[in-house]
């Protein structure tokens, strides 16, 4: 496909072939840069290259192979990220783990990845790696980048990355012949090795290792940099998990292939303020992100004086009356096209800058379902904000949506390339470029994950729109009935609690019961600020989460959400009789949600079967206790007595009949 | 250009005393206010490099020997010699000028200026340039400050607050204005560092990263700290020496396992008659 011949004569199947070509074309641009001492310190491709290949060289001497394991830990920093090319300049594979996996999460994946190697952060993760090295015999040697207050830590099987850098430059200096060697073996590479192993966040079980080929990610990449004419002059800033495919796709892959320049925040704090001071042009953001930013924008507003707050009341209905179709290329009146242009000038320029959005060309968000009024006022604004649908197994992009063709409530027709298809039983199937070449060690769940004729199963339900975009139910194997026949599509449900901000987290329960009952986190960010306002005093999660007044407003959401799943010919059965707003914050921690924060039904149904059981038996109240873990990794138990409400439910709307007859 | 600075380089200045000598020396010190005793002949030390623990009950007298230490009052009787010189009357610039810097019970920050300018402020002591050249800011004024700002910026991210560089320190949680606070003491670049009460209102998680930074800064740049504080599980598991007072006597002083089992201690914390 775009296996495009170079002049020095290379096929581009590897990324490291890229390094080669970028250090060649773009020498003198930047490749990364990262805030550290307040500093944004930067590195051309030129520079990049040299880095990768003194710690490649560094790692060879420490007995690096090919075909070795090498786990990534860490938060989003250059020398990870360095760690990355290095092990695939040697034909090793790189292994990225979640940085905020416990100790035993880690040690599984490390385990089954067979790592030999790891590249990690700091400190803590040294601790959590050496607390179950019994478990791990294969892994041989670590590599630090923060010395911090490792000094007195054995380093026998330790090693300072600068140290290891340090060791490859001077096997350099001795071997006239080796950085050409070092090159000649990346252009010799074969794009049939495996680039990266990710592992699943693991929504359903343990995670596996997805393994992806070297040429699989290279032309997917350049599907979607061609796709979205990304190049060199762009700019990413990297933030998410380095494990997630997310992350390792849209910023490494696609920042190797197109030569944009990634850029690394000094600390996770930092990230809205390094956001602003970059100024991106390509962004991604899950819709919670997206949320949180519209969140503290009308948080803020609200603190504003009056004249303030008149503008910028006036000025977003004028954003929602013609900024979109500005955006699209519609057609505006002059009148509202002037006023938009004011409106630029007073309201919207400076709210994108503050948000760091000012630069931004292409903006997508994913993971989630993304709430109607939440992606127009993004895109309102002149933020080119898409939806795309993807998976790790995919190497991210199964669907996209391309520029002038948006909806908040559809994911796109298929990204170039990629073939999909809906089972007869209504599941997602796709082909795509990028597509994995199995899980590691799990033949039988890898044959699982395919159909005879290689298209790989998602497990998510959907079906195509009218205008050919994909639009997603729910999981397959989520979706139920409830015991009057009528679908139950829990994640649907959830979402649509979820557009709520006061609503953070929910869950939906009802296959094979009489009726829908749902648990509900509260946001406490946006009731504690509506419980400030109110003059509602409390103390903690837990009693604000319990207090009369809070569930008031939240029956006013769940009531409304029934009026809206009634709307819905398909959704109108399941609307939520009784609901319960739940006493503890769901949490990663507590294995209730994935590291990329989904819920994990089926634990969270096992965890608080006392309060399920209490939604469907009458009772008005339940005493229960929860087992939690504290931040410092102690565990201990929360009592509450939670109260249980019943919510009013909307006879289905004639609507039904108008759609059957179409 | 990438430039790390190297941490070998920065922290606790080369005073020509090894570790594990003398750094300063309490000898027989008395401090009255009028007809109170503060503190009555008391002697002790503290070697270079270690965390030596000042504790007690309340007033036993223990932020009087820290104001004693730093010059703020000077004791009617006794002696006290930091880094082999003795001193009587001085004032608590001076002591910064001898290397001894401070926190406070109660933050004492500039709650209006940014974290980053409160740190720079700790610099003032080490600024060579005077008050002309910073107001005119250009020429050796700028290199200096540019210096400095290293400096600070690397105390920022050791502290790991970087993203409350440019916040105003008033609107600051407890915590981190404690850290600051910290910081800005760390900018003077002491021998001596003297926290009182550096936990004071914390909760369990700022205890336990206050804990870190404190190990951090004695190990890594071997400042030698001395301190009060009234959580004995910090103290044990923290000080290399613990010095107990009480009603402004010394009446123990020993290793952390020593001080515990002592008697007298017991009986000064449960309160026993007098």
């Amino acid at each position: 496909m775009v296996a495009t011949a170079t002049a020095a004569g290379m096929v581009l199947d590897t990324f490291p072939k890229y390094l080669l070509l970028n250090a060649e074309r773009f020498g003198r641009l930047p490749a990364m840069r990262h805030k550290d001492y307040g500093i944004w310190q930067s590195w051309t491709w030129a520079e990049q290259k040299v880095q990768v290949r003194s710690l490649a060289l560094g790692l060879q001497a420490l007995g690096v192979k090919h075909g070795d394991k090498i786990a990534i830990v860490g938060t989003n920093r250059p020398r990870l990220y360095w760690g990355f090319a290095a092990a695939q300049s040697l034909g090793a594979i790189p292994v990225p783990v979640y940085a905020d996996a416990v100790a035993e999460e880690m040690a599984y994946v490390l385990d089954n990845a067979e790592v030999r190697f790891a590249i990690v952060q700091d400190q803590e993760q040294v601790d959590k790696i050496q607390s179950f090295a019994d478990k791990i015999p294969a892994l041989k040697e670590i590599i630090y980048d923060e010395p911090r207050g490792l000094r007195d830590y054995g380093h026998e099987r330790l090693h300072d990355f600068s140290a290891i850098q340090a060791s490859g430059e001077t096997l350099l200096e001795a071997d006239a012949g080796l950085a050409a060697r070092w090159e000649e073996n990346i252009r010799q590479a074969s794009g049939d090795d495996i680039s990266v192993m990710l592992y699943t966040s693991g929504t359903t079980g343990r995670s596996k290792g997805v393994m992806i080929k070297a040429s699989n990610a290279v032309n997917a990449a350049a599907d979607t940099v061609a796709f979205d004419r990304l190049s060199q002059r762009d700019s990413v800033l990297a933030y998410l998990p380095l494990a997630w495919v997310g992350d390792h796709y849209l910023n490494y892959a696609q920042g190797y292939v197109s030569g944009f320049c990634m850029c690394c925040p000094e600390s996770h704090e930092t990230v809205a303020h390094d956001l602003r001071e970059i100024g991106p042009t390509f962004y991604f953001a899950p819709p919670r992100i997206f949320e949180g930013l519209l969140t503290s924008v009308t948080i803020r507003m609200e603190d504003a004086g009056r004249l303030k707050r008149w503008m910028f009341d006036y000025y977003l209905r004028v954003a929602r009356k013609y900024g979109q179709a500005i955006l699209e290329g519609g057609s505006v009146p002059l009148l509202g096209r002037l006023n938009y242009a004011l409106g630029e000038m007073l309201v919207y320029g400076p709210l994108k800058n503050v948000l760091g959005l000012s630069n931004i060309r292409v903006a997508y968000t994913a993971g989630e379902a993304i709430g109607e009024d939440l992606f127009s006022f993004f895109r309102s604004l002149g933020i080119n904000l898409k939806q795309l649908y993807g998976q790790t197994e995919a190497f991210l992009y199964v669907t996209v949506q391309k520029d002038g063709a948006v909806r908040s409530d559809a994911v796109g027709p298929a990204a170039p390339n990629v073939d999909i298809r809906i089972s007869n039983d209504g599941e997602v199937q796709f082909r795509s470029p990028g597509m994995f070449s199995g899980y590691f060690k799990q033949d039988d769940k890898t044959r699982e994950a395919l159909t005879k004729d290689g298209y790989v199963k998602t497990g998510d339900a959907g079906f195509f729109d009218k205008d050919g975009q994909l639009k997603i139910i729910d999981r397959a194997k989520d979706v139920g009935k409830l015991e009057s026949g009528a679908l139950f599509a829990p994640k649907y449900i959830e979402n649509t609690l979820k557009f709520f901000p006061n609503v953070k987290e929910a869950v939906a329960f009802g296959d094979g019961r009489g009726f829908c009952a749902a648990f509900i986190n509260i946001d406490l960010q946006a009731v504690g600020n509506w419980a400030e306002r109110n003059n509602i005093a409390y103390a903690s999660y837990q009693e604000l989460a319990g207090h009369p007044e809070v569930y008031k407003l939240i029956a006013k959401h769940v009531d409304e959400t029934n009026l809206r799943l009634s709307r819905e010919p398909l959704m109108a059965g399941a609307q939520i009789r009784r609901f319960l707003v739940l006493h503890k914050e769901l949490d990663a921690d507590d294995g209730e949600l994935t590291r990329t924060l989904k819920v994990r039904r089926s634990f969270v149904g096992e965890r608080y079967s006392d309060l399920i059981e209490a939604l469907y038996d009458g009772s008005t109240e339940k005493y229960t206790e929860t087992e939690m873990t504290f931040e410092d990794g102690r565990k201990g138990k929360i009592r509450a007595t939670v109260r249980i409400e019943d919510a009013r439910v909307y006879d289905a709307k004639v609507e039904k009949f108008r759609e059957a007859a179409e | 250009m990438n430039v790390r600075p190297d941490p070998a380089q920065l922290g606790a200045p080369d005073d020509g005393i090894a570790k594990g000598d003398l750094l300063l020396d309490v000898k027989n010190v008395s401090l009255s206010f009028g007809g109170v005793k503060a503190i009555t002949d008391i002697s002790f030390d503290v070697r270079k490099g270690e965390i030596r623990a000042i504790i007690g009950p309340n007033g036993a007298g223990k932020t009087s020997m820290l104001n004693v230490i730093n010059g703020f009052y000077t004791p009617q009787r006794g002696s006290i010699v930091f880094r082999g010189e003795e001193r009587r009357a001085m004032k608590p610039h001076h002591a910064v000028r001898q290397g001894i810097a401070r926190t406070f019970q109660n933050v004492a920050l500039f709650k209006g200026m940014s974290t980053l300018d409160n740190i720079m402020a700790g610099r003032s002591v080490k600024m060579k340039r005077g008050l002309g050249w910073q107001m005119l800011w250009h020429g050796p004024a700028l290199a200096e400050e540019i210096e400095h700002r290293e400096k600070v910026e690397e105390i920022i991210d050791f502290l790991e607050i970087q993203h409350i560089r440019k916040t105003p320190v008033g609107k600051l949680p407890y915590g981190l204005q404690k850290r600051v606070e910290l910081g800005r003491a760390l900018a003077m670049e002491p021998s001596l560092l003297l926290l009182d009460e550096p936990m004071a209102g914390m909760n369990l998680e700022e205890k336990e990263d206050m804990s870190r930074f404190i190990i951090d800064v004695n190990q890594q740049r071997g400042t030698t700290i001395a301190l009060i504080e009234h959580d004995m599980g910090v103290v044990m598991d923290l000080s290399d020496r613990v010095v107990v007072l009480d009603y402004g006597k010394k009446i123990a002083d020993g290793a952390p396992d020593a001080v515990k089992t002592n008697q007298q201690v017991i009986d000064a914390y449960l309160g026993v008659a007098h």
